[in-house]
């Protein structure tokens, strides 16, 4: 028999076992992402990597494994673009509680590193974590200039440091109009783009210095924000630039050609007005979320951009973004639905929170998909993930059962 | 697909677009068949049958029922589902904006006299299946406003005016309730323009106001002559403010309260006995703390639902759960989008959410038409697929809480105002260059509370 209930009568024969060192989940589907969907499906995690997965009639569990069971399974979500973490779930007059995203003192931080700020006991961690989300691209919003650092994390809720598994990713650039709000900000696009390129000539001119040092005499002093503009100009920490309309996309697409930079488009809603200029530089895109507010700059967003640039072949992967009001955060499984029923259809649209972030953060060989050998990241589910009324039952992190509310 | 109309009817559209009145409509009779038809005030009906005449239902059933008169034009939605026109008692659509920042208690001022009918943020909303919406000033004052009442009749010709698209009261006036509010967006800590720094001083300028409008009704019934008819040279000074408030009070004008906290909404319960006001509560983040509260005190709620709680203190308890728990305990339901908190575009989404929430599907439905409708007064004319009520209907693709579901098509008083197959009508489904106008949202008041963004 097929292992579809309804989500009450499931999560009660799902979690009534008593807790284990192991897991193995059962699924009436699986859907592995880098390969076929498995019907009828086990998954076996052992010391947190998915050690088996195939038929059920292929296997028999051990005992002394948790057996969770759901009517589908996927990898545990990548969300590709998250302040969550650095934004807290609050707002208000005073931000100094828990709103650590956009630090606004000066138009240009670099410096500014996401792990002193991630609070992996934050709420808003714990609420996207149960509608699926196990790792996160999280970091300085997009705001200033340049805001500061992103870093990669599983959503677990323990120490930052336990959580933290690439403690400096990238570096969050902004080229739409609010880069011009905050003290000292440029005051139009012309200047913004001018402003970021003397900062970029300053990181040369820093590593022109930093090269002629011979050892005689003190050493140059060393400056963080430049010292983090380094990892940037070498291509280790890509520039993930904030961009909506069509000129902007344009100037960062003509940054990276002056500058040779591991450029990426952050948001990105007016990309398929440029789709052959994203795909000839071969720069990725980190989707604005499909229900992003259509205002401002972003007042063009369409909801069927992640077709566009699915069929384009052109990289991407759907994020949840930042906004300052309600929601406070986004579901990543949501944003995705709705890029789903839009053309992009469900296969590419789970493809686009899962494997392709994965692939694109270059954390493949760990999570993203359900293959042997990697992190045992689960999400399970009473039905199609992306249906409104399915819920999300159960999310396991590297053989660790984190969440068990339905939702 | 359905039947494109006869060059006849079509001219009579054309002709009758744009005017006020459903009696303009063409006198023939439209068969709508093929479909699913969820009436909402009764059980699905299987390939049934819709007539309508004049813009008003006149019949539904079964097929083998309803006969199709003769010369009837039909219109073919097989394999469709069919629900009433969307009732969005809450949006912000329009460029809505009344009071200033000069009071915090302004009912004379009408969002009515706001309203850009030509925005993009109509077309957006007939696209989510909107045909009837509450257009709504916001909440940074204890009452900024009067509230409208308008059926989107966006059809062949767009309306030129308001007055084209706005429902009536009896009288003839613009119909609408008053938008009053209380919690943190009403509350300016400076002091300034005499808003109030507190919840307990927010509560008294309410009530002095109440108070001032019945000492105001007390004038006017005493002026009279030596005989005791009414004597218009004794009548107190014209007072817009104070003449709104007396409708309320009268029981004509509905109050729309934004709030949030399980204490404020009680407040608003105190308020609403002690001067005798009709009210809908609005957002009810935490409306599922005192659900039995609310619904013995008999008070509908017009609910908000988003994807994450938070953003301010008084939404970090609002949870999925909270329609189904307030239908658990009894109390009336709608939802709202609030546009552009949430979209018009996915209203129906929204009850999905409610549904995963534990709401049962028929409340959900009923969510977004006929609770809303009674909210507004409305039910006589909209919220179900009955004869005698306005042919305001959406032909979808597939069942209403899917994710996979498209609205199709729009139907306002039996003309089609939105079709997904017509690329002029698709960019407003689905965004693209130039399917939205810069209208910013009109706060005021509560700027405060919301961080500058990207954009």
């Amino acid at each position: 028999m097929r292992t579809r209930f309804t989500g009450a009568l499931l999560a009660l024969m799902v979690f009534s076992s008593v807790s284990a060192a192991q897991v193995a989940v059962k699924a009436g589907k699986i859907h592995t992402v880098s390969g076929e969907v498995i019907r009828d499906g086990v998954i076996i995690v052992l010391e947190g990597k998915i050690a088996a997965v195939g038929p059920a009639v292929d296997f028999r569990i051990p005992t002394g494994f948790e057996v969770l069971e759901a009517a589908v399974v996927t990898p545990g979500l990548v969300d590709v673009r998250s302040t969550a973490g650095l934004t807290g779930i609050y707002n208000g007059d005073n931000q100094t509680h828990d709103q650590d995203m956009l630090e606004t003192s000066k138009p240009v931080q670099p410096g500014l590193r996401a792990i002193d700020a991630y609070n992996p006991r934050e709420e808003l961690i714990d609420y996207v974590r149960s509608y699926g989300v196990t790792t996160i691209h999280t970091g300085h919003a997009p705001g200033p200039l340049i805001s500061g650092q992103t870093m990669l994390a599983k959503t677990r809720t323990t120490t930052v440091a336990d959580a933290v598994f690439n403690p400096f990713f990238g570096v969050a650039a902004n080229l739409t109009p609010g880069a011009q709000n905050g003290a000292g900000a440029p005051g139009t696009r012309g200047k913004i783009v001018a402003v970021l390129r003397e900062t970029l000539i300053g990181a040369q001119e820093y590593k022109a210095t930093l090269a002629k040092y011979d050892g005689e005499g003190p050493p140059p002093a060393r400056d963080l924000s430049k010292e983090a503009l380094l990892e940037v100009l070498a291509g280790k920490a890509p520039l993930i630039v904030t961009a909506n309309q069509a000129q902007d996309i344009a100037s960062a697409l003509r940054l990276k050609a002056e500058f040779d930079l591991n450029l990426w488009l952050d948001m990105a809603a007016e990309a398929y007005t440029l789709i052959d200029e994203i795909k000839a530089a071969n720069v990725p895109v980190l989707l604005h979320p499909t229900m992003y507010r259509a205002a401002g700059d972003a007042k063009n967003l369409s909801f069927t951009t992640a077709q566009k640039l699915a069929e384009a072949g052109i990289p991407f992967a759907i994020q949840t973004g930042y906004e300052g009001y309600v929601p406070k955060v986004r579901v990543l499984l949501f944003e995705a639905a709705l890029a789903a029923a839009h053309g992009l259809g469900p296969a590419r649209a789970l493809e686009a929170i899962t494997l392709s972030p994965a692939r694109l953060l270059k954390i493949d060989d760990r999570v993203g998909s359900i293959e042997v050998g990697k992190d045992g990241d689960l999400a399970l589910f009473d039905g199609d993930p992306f249906e409104y009324t399915t819920h999300c039952i159960g999310v396991v992190i590297e053989g660790e059962v984190v969440s068990r509310v339905v939702r | 697909m359905d039947t494109p109309p006869n060059c006849l009817h079509r001219t009579f559209l054309t002709l009758a677009a744009g005017l006020l009145s459903a009696a303009a409509l063409p006198a023939q009779t439209t068969a709508l068949k093929g479909a699913t038809l969820l009436p909402i005030d009764g059980p699905p009906i299987e390939n049934g049958v819709m007539l309508y005449e004049k813009g008003k239902i006149t019949a539904i059933g079964k097929a083998e029922d309803v006969a199709i008169p003769d010369g009837a034009t039909v219109v073919d939605v097989s394999g469709k589902i069919v629900m009433p026109g969307l009732v969005d008692t809450h949006s912000h659509i329009g460029g809505v904006g009344a009071a200033d920042r000069s009071g915090p208690i302004q009912p004379g001022v009408r969002v009515y006299d706001s309203i850009n009918v030509r925005g993009s943020s109509f077309k957006r909303a007939l696209t989510g299946g909107v045909t009837t919406a509450n257009l709504m000033p916001g909440s940074g004052h204890l009452s900024s406003g009067q509230t409208v009442y308008v059926k989107l009749r966006m059809g062949e010709k767009t309306p030129r005016t308001i007055d084209s698209i706005s429902y009536r009261f009896p009288d003839g006036s613009p119909m609408g309730g008053l938008k009053m509010a209380n919690g943190t967006n009403s509350i300016r800590n400076s002091g300034e323009g005499g808003f109030p720094g507190t919840r307990g001083k927010s509560a008294f300028l309410v009530r002095s106001f109440f108070i001032k409008a019945q000492e105001y009704r007390a004038k006017i019934a005493a002026a009279v002559d030596e005989d005791g008819n009414p004597d218009a040279t004794k009548l107190p000074p014209r007072d817009l403010h104070l003449e709104t408030l007396l409708e309320v009070m009268d029981g004509k004008r509905i109050v729309h309260h934004h709030t949030h906290r399980q204490d404020d909404i009680l407040t608003v319960l105190r308020l609403s006995k002690e001067f005798g006001f009709r009210v809908v509560l609005h957002h009810v983040s935490e409306g599922w703390m005192v659900a039995d509260q609310i619904a013995a005190a008999g008070v509908p709620c017009s609910a908000i639902l988003v994807d994450s709680p938070g953003g301010k203190l008084e939404a970090l308890n609002h949870v999925i759960e909270s329609g189904a728990i307030l239908e658990r305990a009894g109390v009336r339901v709608a939802f709202h989008t609030d546009d552009w908190i949430t979209d018009s575009r996915l209203f129906l989404r929204i009850a999905a959410l409610a549904v995963r929430g534990g709401m049962s599907r028929q409340a959900a439905l009923e969510s977004l038409t006929l609770a809303g409708a009674e909210m507004l007064d409305l039910s006589d004319r909209v919220g179900s697929l009955t004869p005698g009520k306005d042919a305001d209907f959406i032909v979808l693709s597939g069942d209403p809480l899917s994710v996979y579901t498209r609205v199709e098509q729009t139907w306002v008083e039996g003309e089609k105002v939105f079709d997904l197959s017509n690329p002029d009508h698709q960019i407003f489904a689905e965004g693209g260059y130039g399917a939205t106008d810069d209208i910013t949202p009109y706060y005021c008041c509560y700027d405060h509370l919301i961080n500058s963004e990207n954009n």
